[in-house]
């Protein structure tokens, strides 16, 4: 691995990879560890997007345990957890379809690439099914919440504006990610992906696998801690 | 196997489906703990669970064991922000109300501190 900045003399630069390498870099190897920690770079920027509705969701929760935790019988647990086992069913088609870039399988990719589609569209199918459930229910804040337990209806209206505000920005980060896979799916159609060039693919993938991790810790947090009786 | 304009090592299948089995037998696991009464623990238990989730997913399918050691440390330096984060609000709402606590002679309270005995 390229942990130094000067390249190696050994690295000699064939005609197809130099194609893909831009003149500021030295070499291929270079320029995807670039690649590799700009991505990051914005990963990071994620995180901690992500991390304010985190800590305002955990400062809210113990300033209003209880009234948090009685929201937990209003979610849809066997939804939540076969989403849960969507999106980490498209975290490996995504894996598999990075694999493929790296190995120059033109039709395994689009395949690998069009079933992370598939799956990411159930997940947001499901999730449409559910925001429809909260919508029956009088659980969405502001649009006529209410709440059976009238004791709780002021301080359970902020969870659930946590929950779609967190589950919301989830499911935007998911059709972005599908616009960028739709993308992959025209490139890699044409042949654009080989194993001298293959960092888009890696770098949605990263992209979409962050997103799973961010469900994987939403998942949880709404729907499993709140004591089920 | 590495490819070879990128010298990056190609993740085994094998290697991917194990992660994916340990990921869904994690994502039962989880949902049926929370079934279970535990009372403080079930919050531990599942944040433990969403943890190992999320570093198998980084480590592996995002392949941070791959990467170099800059790349590892703005990973990690992102962890640290986030506890950052995190610690510096919980220091302000843990001791918002120690001022008033400090100073008896005082009758207000934090309004936030009012809300909670409800």
């Amino acid at each position: 691995m390229a942990d130094t900045i000067i390249p190696a003399t050994e690295d000699v630069i064939s005609p197809a990879e130099e194609v893909h390498l831009k003149h500021h870099f030295a070499t291929t190897a270079q320029q995807m560890d670039a690649d590799t920690l700009g991505m990051w770079t914005f990963l990071i920027t994620e995180v901690l997007f992500f991390g304010g509705m985190f800590a305002s969701y955990a400062v809210y929760r113990n300033l209003y345990y209880p009234a948090f935790a009685s929201t937990s019988k209003f979610m849809n647990v066997p939804l939540g957890a076969t989403n849960t086992g969507v999106l980490i069913c498209s975290s490996l088609t995504m894996a598999m379809a990075v694999r493929s870039a790296q190995l120059s399988q033109r039709k395994p990719l689009v395949r690998y690439l069009l079933l992370t589609m598939f799956f990411g569209a159930v997940f947001l199918g499901i999730k449409a099914f559910e925001y429809h459930e909260k919508w029956v229910e009088h659980l969405v804040p502001g649009f006529g919440f209410s709440y059976e337990q009238t004791q709780f209806e002021r301080n359970a209206q902020i969870l659930f504006f946590l929950y779609f505000a967190m589950t919301g920005m989830h499911a935007i980060h998911m059709i972005v990610g599908f616009g960028l896979l739709t993308y992959l799916v025209v490139k890699a159609r044409k042949g654009a992906f080989t194993e001298h060039y293959f960092a888009p693919v890696e770098m949605i993938g990263l992209y979409w696998h962050f997103v799973d991790i961010v469900w994987i810790f939403l998942f949880p947090m709404l729907y499993l801690i709140g004591g089920r009786t | 196997m590495t490819t070879a304009a990128h010298h990056t090592p190609i993740p085994k299948v094998s290697v991917l489906v194990r992660v994916f089995l340990t990921l869904i037998v994690l994502t039962f696991v989880t949902t049926l703990v929370s079934y279970v009464d535990l009372g403080e623990w079930n919050i531990v238990v599942a944040l433990i669970i969403a943890v190992t989730k999320a570093s198998l997913v980084a480590w592996i399918f995002m392949g941070v064991r791959y990467t170099t050691s800059l790349t590892k440390l703005f990973v990690v330096a992102g962890l640290v922000w986030l506890s950052i984060l995190v610690v510096l609000t919980y220091t302000d709402y843990t001791s918002r109300n120690w001022i008033y606590q400090a100073r008896p002679w005082s009758h207000t309270k934090a309004p936030y501190f009012e809300d909670k005995a409800k």
